[in-house]
C-alpha cells in the first residue's frame, strides 16, 4: 500500500485527533477556527497533491484515481470555505465549539472516503460516518428553548436511519442478482440484470435511496426544509454544500453501473429529477424563511444534477460534476450574506434583507450573484452548468425531461428574483444600521462573485479536469 | 466557416473594442467617487464607444452579405464553442443606434437620478455591453448569454431607480422574458445536437426538415415575440415602460425592442423559411392587431409614458408586419422601421423624463399648457410628434411606407389594415400634444414648484437647459436626415436583405417531400388559405 494515495485522508485524521485532543482542554474558539482553517488547508493541497495519482488500497474496496481525487478537492476546500466563513461561530455554544469542528471533521472525513469508496459495504460505512457526524452537530445550536434545533435533529436522524435501510435493502437485492459487492464486478453483470430483471431496478433504485437523502432529491427530501431551518446556519451551510458534493460523485459511479443504454432504470431517475424540480421549486416559491427557500431551492438543484447524472456518458457525468461545484459555489455566496445578516445566529427572513443594498452594497451583490446564478441566468456558473447538462441530456434524447427543466428554470426565477428584489428595494421606514465587514470576509465576498462569474465564462479548465475524471469512471 | 466571413482589416479589433470599452469603463466605475465625475465618466465611456464604433459604418462593404470585421477566437473547445463576432448590413445599423443612444440616456439622467450614480453608470454600462454583445455575436451560445445577461442590468435599472410600481413591474418583465427566453435555449441546444455547430451562418446554411423547423420555429419566435413586444404577449411593456426611469425607458424602447425583430430576422427567418411561411399569416394578423390595438389603447391613456409604451406597441407591429412579409421593402422597412423608432420613441421618453423633472407628474393634465412656458420644449416635442405618426419629411414616414408597399405589393387586404394604424397614431400623438402645449389650463393648473423656477410663481416652469437642447437637437438631426435622405441606410441594409431574402426563398425549395407536413398542419394550412383568398380578392 502506497502512503501518499492516502495523505488527504491522514491529513483529516490528523486533524480529528488533533480537534479530539482540543475539546479536552480549553481553546479559544479563535484558535480553534484557526487550526481548522489551516488543516483544512492542508487537506486541500494534499488532495491536490494526488491529484494524478491511482490506485487501489485496503481489499481492492478504495480507489484513488482523478475522479476521487477531484470530489476530494471539492470537499477539502468547501470545508475551508464553511468554517472560514462563520465568523467566530456565533451559532453554537462556545464550551461546544471544539465537538462542533470536531465532527464537522468527521463528517467530511466520511465524504472523502465515500468518494473513493468502491465497495458496496465500505460505500455504506463511509456514508454513515459522514451521517452520524452530522446527527450530532444539527441540534447544536444556541438558542432559547431546544424545540426547533431538537425537531431538525431528530428528523434528521430518522430520515437518515430510513434511507440507510432502503439503502442497505437495496445492496442486499444487487448483491443477490450479481453475487458481488464490488463495484468493478457490478459494472458487468448490472446492465444485463437490469435489461431482464424487473428486481434489478428495484434494487438499484433503492440503493440509490441513500444518496439521494444526502442530495435531498425527490423522494427523500421531506427532511430538507426543517433540518435548515433548525440548524445553525453554519451547519446549514456544510449541510447544503459538502453532503451533496459527496453523494453526487457516488451517484455518478452507481448509476454508471447501469451503462449508457437508456432503459426503465433511466426513466425512474428521470422522473424523481423531474418531480424533485416541481416539489422545491413550487414550494419555493411561497417560503419566507431564507433558509427555507435555500432548502427547497436544494431539492429543485437536486433534479437538475441527476439530469447530469443520468445522461451517462462523457458530457453528462462532467456536466453533473460541474453543476455541483457551482451550485456549492452559489449556495455559499447566499450563505455568506445570511452570516453576516444574522450576528447572533438566529435565522434571516425577507424582512430582513429589505434595504441591504444600503447596509451593506457587497453583500447585497454577493446574493444577487448567487441568486441570479442559481436562477441560471448568464453569464454566471449556474447558466453554464444548466446549458451543459441539457445539451447532454438532448444528446440523449431526454427532449421532454429538457424542456420541463427550462419551464422549472423560468418558476425559480421568481424566488430567487424575490430575494435580489428584497435586497434592492428601498425601506427607508426599517433603518437599521450599517452590516460591518471586516477585510477578510470582504474578500471572501468578492472571491465568490468573481468565482461565479468566471468559472461561469471560462468553464474549459474545470470541464477538461472533469472529463478526465469520468474516463476513469 | 472562412467563407461567410470577412475578417477584421482595421488597425484595431473593433468589435471586441466595442464590447469590452463598456466592460472596462464600468469596472473602473466601481473605484470611483463623486457623482459628478461618475457621470462623466459615464459619458466619456459611452461617447469613447460611439467614435470607436464609428468605423463600422464608414468602412461598411455594402456590396457583400458576409459578416464583416469578423474575429474568431477559441473560448470552449469541449462543445466547439468560439468567440465569434462579426456584422453584416442588418445588425451593423442596430450596434450604431445602441453606440449612439449610450450617451444620451447618460446625459437624460444627468439631474434625473438623483442617488447611487455609481450603480447607475455601472449597471448601464453593463447594459450597453449586453446589448451590443447580442447584436454582434455569431454563435448562438453567445447570443443567448448576452440576450439573457441583459435582463439582470434592466431588471435592476426599473427595480432600483424606478417609480411607485417598480417592484411589480420589474418583476414582470424579468418573468416574462425569461420565461420566452428559455425554449430559445431548447431550440439553441437542439439546433446544436443536430448540425454539431453553434455557428449562426452554418445554422443558416443547414436545411431541416418541416416538422424540425416548426418546433424551431415556435420556440425561437415565442422568445422574440414577446421582446419585441407582439400583441398578444406585449402586457409587460407598458409596466415596464411607466416604471422605468428616463433611461430606462430609453434603453428599452429604442434597443431592446429591437432585439425582438432581429431575433425574427437572424433565427426565425433563414433557419426555419418553411415554417415562417406556415406561420406568415398568424403573424401577419397578430402585427395587423398590434398596429390596431396598440393604437386604440394609446388613445385613451391620460398617463403620457403609458401613452407612448402603448405606441410603442403599435410601432413594433409595423415592424413584424414587415417582417413577415417576407419580401425586400418589407423587411428593408421594418428594419428602417426598428432605426426610427429607436430615435424618435427614444427621443419622447427624454421629452416626458424632462417634464418629469419639472412637474413630477406624468399625467397628460398636470403637464398641460406648456406652450406659453417652455417654447424650446414644444418646438422639439412638435417635431418628434410629427415624427411618430410618421409625417412625410420624417424618418418615420420612410419606414412606414417602405412597409405598406410591401404589404400592398404583397396582400392589399394587410396594407389597408395596416392603415387605420396609422389614422390612430395621428389622433393619439396630436391629442397629446394638443393637451401639452394648448389646453386650456384653467383648474389644473398643479404644476409643482421646481427649483429653476422663479421663487414665487408656481406656473412657471423653466426651459430646457444646454444638455437638453444638446440631447433633443442630435435626435432631431436623425429624424430630418432618415426622412429626407435616406439613401444611404437603405444601401448599407440592402444586400443583407436581399440576400435574406434569397435564403427564405431557396430554403423553402429544399423541403423534403411535401405531403407529409400536409397531413399534419392540414388545419394550418387550410386557415391560411383562407386568410390567403381573402388577401388576394
Amino acid at each position: 500500500m502506497q502512503l501518499s494515495l492516502f495523505l488527504p485522508e491522514l491529513v483529516l485524521i490528523l486533524m480529528v485527533v488533533v480537534l479530539f485532543f482540543a475539546s479536552l482542554g480549553k481553546v479559544k474558539g479563535g484558535s480553534l477556527q484557526g487550526i481548522t482553517l489551516v488543516f483544512a488547508a492542508v487537506a486541500t493541497l494534499a488532495a491536490i497533491a494526488t491529484f494524478n495519482q491511482h490506485g487501489l488500497m485496503f481489499y481492492e474496496a478504495y480507489r484513488v484515481d482523478v475522479f476521487s481525487q477531484i470530489f476530494k478537492v471539492i470537499i477539502t476546500s468547501s470545508l475551508f470555505l464553511v468554517v472560514y466563513m462563520g465568523p467566530g461561530l456565533s451559532g453554537v455554544d462556545s464550551q461546544l465549539k471544539p465537538e462542533y469542528y470536531l465532527f464537522l471533521t468527521i463528517s467530511s472525513l466520511g465524504l472523502v472516503f465515500l468518494s473513493s469508496a468502491v465497495e458496496l459495504l465500505t460505500i455504506l460505512l463511509s456514508l454513515e460516518i459522514s451521517s452520524y457526524a452530522l446527527y450530532i452537530v444539527i441540534p447544536l445550536r444556541r438558542q432559547d428553548g431546544y424545540r426547533v434545533q431538537m425537531e431538525a435533529g431528530i428528523k434528521y436522524v430518522l430520515f437518515g436511519a430510513a434511507s440507510t435501510g432502503i439503502t442497505l435493502f437495496g445492496i442486499s437485492y444487487v448483491f443477490g442478482l450479481s453475487h458481488s459487492t464490488y463495484l468493478s464486478d457490478l459494472v458487468k453483470s448490472i446492465p444485463g440484470l437490469l435489461a431482464g430483471q424487473p428486481l434489478a431496478v428495484i434494487g438499484m433504485v433503492m440503493m440509490l435511496c441513500g444518496f439521494f437523502y444526502k442530495l435531498a432529491m425527490f423522494p427523500m427530501h421531506f427532511w430538507t426544509p426543517d433540518v435548515y431551518e433548525g440548524a445553525a446556519n453554519e451547519t446549514t451551510t456544510f449541510i447544503a454544500t459538502l453532503p451533496k458534493v459527496g453523494a453526487v460523485a457516488l451517484l455518478l459511479r452507481l448509476v454508471f453501473l447501469a451503462g449508457v443504454e437508456v432503459g426503465q432504470f433511466t426513466w425512474v431517475l428521470a422522473t424523481f429529477a423531474v418531480l424533485s424540480m416541481t416539489v422545491g421549486n413550487l414550494a419555493a416559491l411561497v417560503q419566507n424563511d431564507l433558509k427555507r427557500l435555500l432548502a427547497y431551492s436544494s431539492i429543485a438543484h437536486a433534479g437538475y444534477v441527476m439530469v447530469g447524472i443520468l445522461s451517462v456518458g462523457e458530457l453528462g457525468s462532467s456536466a453533473a460534476i460541474y453543476y455541483i461545484m457551482g451550485y456549492v459555489l452559489m449556495n455559499l455566496a447566499c450563505f455568506y450574506v445570511i452570516y453576516h445578516l444574522a450576528p447572533a445566529g438566529e435565522n434571516v427572513t425577507f424582512a430582513d434583507l429589505r434595504g441591504l443594498h444600503r447596509r451593506s452594497p457587497l453583500l447585497a451583490f454577493t446574493l444577487g450573484a448567487g441568486a441570479f446564478g442559481m436562477a441560471g441566468i448568464p453569464p454566471t456558473v449556474g447558466f453554464t452548468g444548466k446549458f451543459i447538462v441539457f445539451t447532454a441530456a438532448i444528446q440523449k434524447g431526454f427532449y421532454a425531461l429538457v424542456i420541463l427543466g427550462v419551464i422549472n428554470a423560468a418558476i425559480s426565477a421568481f424566488y430567487y428574483l424575490k430575494m435580489v428584489r428584497a435586497a434592492y428595494s428601498q425601506e427607508d421606514e426599517l433603518q437599521k444600521s450599517k452590516v460591518a465587514l471586516g477585510m477578510t470576509a470582504r474578500l471572501l465576498g468578492v472571491a465568490l462573485i468573481l468565482a461565479i462569474v468566471l468559472i461561469g465564462i471560462f468553464p474549459q479548465g474545470f470541464i477538461d479536469l472533469a472529463k478526465q475524471a469520468v474516463a476513469v469512471l | 466557416m472562412e467563407q461567410y466571413l470577412i475578417y477584421n482589416t482595421l488597425s484595431y479589433p473593433i468589435l471586441s473594442a466595442v464590447l469590452v470599452i463598456p466592460l472596462v469603463g464600468a469596472l473602473i466605475t466601481l473605484f470611483l467617487k463623486g457623482d459628478g465625475v461618475l457621470k462623466s465618466w459615464g459619458l466619456l465611456v459611452t461617447l469613447v464607444t460611439a467614435v470607436v464604433s464609428l468605423p463600422l459604418y464608414m468602412n461598411f462593404d455594402p456590396t457583400t452579405a458576409k459578416y464583416q470585421f469578423a474575429e474568431v477566437y477559441r473560448w470552449f473547445p469541449a462543445l466547439h464553442l468560439h468567440f465569434s463576432v462579426g456584422v453584416d448590413g442588418i445588425s451593423v445599423l442596430l450596434v450604431l443606434l445602441t453606440t449612439f443612444v449610450m450617451p444620451l440616456c447618460i446625459l437624460c439622467s444627468w439631474s434625473y437620478i438623483k442617488e447611487r450614480f455609481k450603480e447607475f453608470i455601472f449597471v448601464t454600462l453593463l447594459m450597453e455591453a449586453a446589448m451590443l454583445g447580442v447584436f454582434i455575436c455569431l454563435n448562438t451560445v453567445l447570443f443567448y448569454i448576452f440576450w439573457e445577461a441583459m435582463l439582470i442590468p434592466m431588471y435592476l435599472l426599473i427595480a432600483v431607480w424606478g417609480g411607485p410600481r417598480k417592484d411589480y413591474a420589474s418583476i414582470k418583465f424579468f418573468i416574462y422574458t425569461l420565461t420566452g427566453s428559455v425554449f430559445l435555449l431548447v431550440a439553441i441546444i437542439a439546433l446544436f445536437i443536430k448540425t454539431g455547430t453553434f455557428f449562426i451562418p452554418e445554422l443558416m446554411a443547414h436545411h431541416y426538415s418541416y416538422q424540425y423547423q416548426m418546433w424551431i420555429f415556435l420556440a425561437c419566435a415565442l422568445a422574440f415575440a414577446i421582446k419585441i413586444p407582439m400583441f398578444p404577449l406585449h402586457t409587460w411593456l407598458p409596466a415596464a415602460h411607466v416604471e422605468a426611469p428616463t433611461a430606462g425607458s430609453v434603453i428599452l424602447a429604442s434597443i431592446l425592442l429591437k432585439m425582438g425583430g432581429y431575433g425574427f430576422l437572424r433565427f426565425c427567418l433563414p433557419m426555419a423559411p418553411a415554417a415562417t411561411l406556415t406561420c406568415m399569416p398568424y403573424l401577419l394578423a397578430l402585427s395587423i392587431m398590434s398596429i390596431i390595438f396598440g393604437g386604440y389603447l394609446a388613445l385613451g391613456q391620460s398617463d403620457i409614458k403609458k401613452l407612448i409604451a402603448y405606441s410603442s406597441v403599435g410601432h413594433m407591429g409595423f415592424v413584424t408586419l414587415g417582417i413577415f412579409l417576407l419580401n425586400v421593402q418589407g423587411i428593408k422597412g421594418a428594419m428602417l422601421q426598428m432605426i426610427n423608432h429607436g430615435i424618435t420613441t427614444g427621443a419622447l421618453f427624454i421629452c416626458i423624463g424632462i417634464i418629469y423633472e419639472r412637474t413630477h407628474s406624468r399625467e397628460i393634465k398636470d403637464n398641460s399648457a406648456l406652450g406659453m412656458m417652455m417654447p424650446i420644449y414644444v418646438t422639439f416635442l412638435g417635431v418628434f410628434t410629427l415624427s411618430s405618426f410618421a409625417f412625410p419629411g420624417t424618418n418615420s414616414f420612410v419606414g412606414e411606407l417602405l412597409v405598406l408597399i410591401g404589404a400592398f405589393s404583397k396582400y392589399k387586404v394587410v396594407g389597408f389594415l395596416a392603415i387605420p394604424g396609422a389614422i390612430l397614431a395621428a389622433a393619439y400623438m396630436l391629442r397629446l400634444f394638443q393637451k401639452m402645449v394648448w389646453a386650456d389650463s384653467d383648474g389644473h393648473a398643479h404644476h409643482h414648484d421646481d427649483e429653476h423656477g422663479d421663487g414665487g410663481g408656481h406656473h412657471v416652469l423653466a426651459d430646457l437647459n444646454g444638455r437638453e437642447i444638446v440631447t433633443l437637437l442630435f435626435l432631431t438631426v436623425f429624424v430630418f436626415w432618415i426622412g429626407l435622405h435616406p439613401a444611404p441606410l437603405l444601401k448599407v441594409m440592402d444586400t443583407s436583405v436581399t440576400h435574406l431574402v434569397d435564403q427564405v426563398n431557396t430554403g423553402m425549395q429544399h423541403l423534403p417531400p411535401m405531403e407529409h407536413h400536409h397531413e399534419h398542419h392540414a388545419w394550418l394550412l387550410q386557415v391560411g388559405s383562407l386568410i390567403k383568398k381573402l388577401a388576394v380578392f
